[in-house]
């Protein structure tokens, strides 16, 4: 039997383990699937929480529904990749042996890696929501604020869903003015970031947004330490910025065991090629989603996208053939502007987010950088789609690599 | 591509005003683009500038602050003590390598 060990059940783990499963013999071919959580959490989810749009609930489903039969799923927790030795080492002590790895345990919020974040204000006044519990508390603070300074955060980047905390700045604007109390609220948007966002077109209008709705932007921000007791944010140049409520976007990093295992970068995320996603280090492992260190947005569609390609590949690795295909850096997301209204992106590692429109047969198009309320349903239809269509690995009439079909290219070479 | 003379020396540069080739840097030109920025370069200067070249040459990235931070053992803090406000973009320029791009 040849084995193939896939590390974490998230997003992009389900999608392999379901796409190999379809397509690699039973009697040649053991698949196993190692996660800590018994929880598969539909993460877009956690943005609607804050403002009561999904209940708590509507985000989770036991994760094993998502393991196809065939594949053994072992709930542990990981100490570390002997990768010399072909095995991986669970912190209850088994080991586990593989020809085949892939990593895809995605990256974590690490607010442990900022002064003055974790404390007695942390789910108080200082808040997240990339964790399930962190959306939770926050919708209670949300509902409690009585007016002062929201400052939304983004500690440094990479991050998860680049796009997170310009949608939750949009949607306080509108959830502050369905309550009637938007001039009772200072909204600052503070970023490492020279802009909104990292594009400059996408910035240019993103910004623009922020803008209209009032909300002040405080660029090249990088946090150095948060002082709970003065509730202000202070950066390594030592500008200020004080707060009522924080609504932050910790340090992103990879999980720990990468590190101990000598397979990750600076962050934890493991280098890969970023055309065949194999790590630079080892031929026999690859790391998908998250983990990887992709030069692109760390979001579901590039795991969608990229594993279509990744699952193409890999039957002709292990066949002993080359890998000819290319992942292009393929992401899409919507992004909440607020009052029912959404915006598209869709771009690669080559080409930048464009205005123009996203063409899809019978629901599109789509807006691409300009709102309208059918990227908003959209958005909301994902949820089903995600579990239903994509964790199960059935086909989604989108196409993996990325296309110029509605886009308008910028009038000069950038 | 345009070219440019600094120090009087022809090199390729990109329209903010980044080196586009690699090999056209060495010290020399370094202390010419530090001092159109307003920085003259000291032992801690250098310490950073070629850990960026080596990582470079090894990455073919920009190493960001956090990975100079980390693998070359500067705080940040000094970082923005060294090069004033845009440590990553100002180190970049420097150490004639591109723009450092924050991922989409």
């Amino acid at each position: 039997m040849r084995r193939l060990l896939i590390l974490g059940a998230g997003t992009a783990g389900t999608m392999v383990a379901n796409r190999l499963r379809r397509r690699l013999s039973r009697s040649e071919w053991q698949i196993t699937v190692v996660d800590q959580s018994d929880q598969h959490l539909y993460q877009p989810g956690f943005l609607f929480i804050p403002f009561g749009t999904y209940a708590p609930d509507e985000v989770v489903k036991p994760r094993r529904r998502f393991i196809p039969r065939g594949v053994e799923l072992i709930p542990g927790k990981i100490e570390r990749v002997d990768a010399a030795a072909n095995t991986v080492v669970l912190v209850d002590g088994r080991h586990l042996a593989y020809d085949y790895l892939v990593i895809a345990t995605g990256t974590h919020t690490r607010p442990d890696q900022t002064p003055g974040m974790l404390g007695p204000e942390w789910h108080r006044s200082i808040h997240e929501f990339y964790t399930h519990s962190g959306a939770v508390a926050l919708a209670e603070s949300l509902k409690e604020f009585r007016g002062g300074r929201l400052v939304v955060h983004i500690v440094d980047t990479p991050i998860k869903c680049p796009v997170a905390p310009l949608e939750f700045a949009f949607l306080s604007d509108a959830y502050f003015r369905r309550r009637g109390m938007r001039d009772q609220v200072e909204i600052v948007y503070a970023t490492p970031l020279p802009g909104a966002f990292t594009k400059p077109i996408a910035s240019e209008r993103l910004g623009s947004m922020l803008d209209d709705r009032k909300i002040a932007l405080a660029s090249d921000f990088l946090v150095e330490r948060i002082d709970p007791d003065a509730k202000t944010l202070i950066s390594y140049d030592e500008r200020e910025i004080p707060f009522d409520l924080l609504v932050t976007v910790p340090l992103n990093m990879g999980a720990d065991y990468i590190a101990t295992s000598g397979l990750g970068n600076e962050l934890n995320y493991v280098p890969v090629d970023k055309h065949t996603l194999r790590s630079r280090a080892y031929d026999n492992i690859f790391a998908i989603g998250d983990a990887a260190d992709l030069p692109t947005s760390k979001a579901g569609s590039v795991a969608h996208f990229s594993a279509d390609m990744f699952t193409r590949n890999f039957l002709r690795y292990v066949a002993g053939k080359p890998m000819t295909e290319k992942f292009d850096g393929h992401a899409n997301c919507f992004i909440e502007s607020g009052d029912g209204k959404g915006l598209l992106i869709d771009f690669n590692y080559d080409t930048e987010p464009l205005p123009g429109h996203y063409p899809l047969p019978a629901v599109g198009p789509f807006g691409l950088l300009r709102e309208n309320s059918r990227n908003h349903w959209g958005k909301l239809a994902f949820r089903w789609m995600y579990w239903h269509l994509l964790l199960p690995g059935h086909p989604i009439p989108l196409p993996d690599h990325m296309s110029m079909t509605g886009k308008q290219r910028p009038a000069k070479e950038r | 591509m345009a070219t440019t003379t600094i120090g009087g020396r022809a090199v390729h540069v990109d329209p903010e005003g980044f080196l586009t080739e690699y090999g056209e840097w060495d010290d020399d030109l370094a202390r010419q683009l530090a001092a159109q920025i307003g920085i003259e370069l000291t032992d801690a200067h250098w310490k950073a500038i070629h850990f960026l070249r080596e990582d470079y040459r090894t990455q073919g990235e920009t190493a960001t602050i956090r990975r100079v931070t980390t693998l070359a053992g500067i705080p940040t803090k000094e970082l923005f003590t060294l090069f004033p406000k845009k440590p990553a973009k100002k180190m970049a320029y420097i150490a004639g390598l591109p723009k450092p791009h924050g991922c989409v």
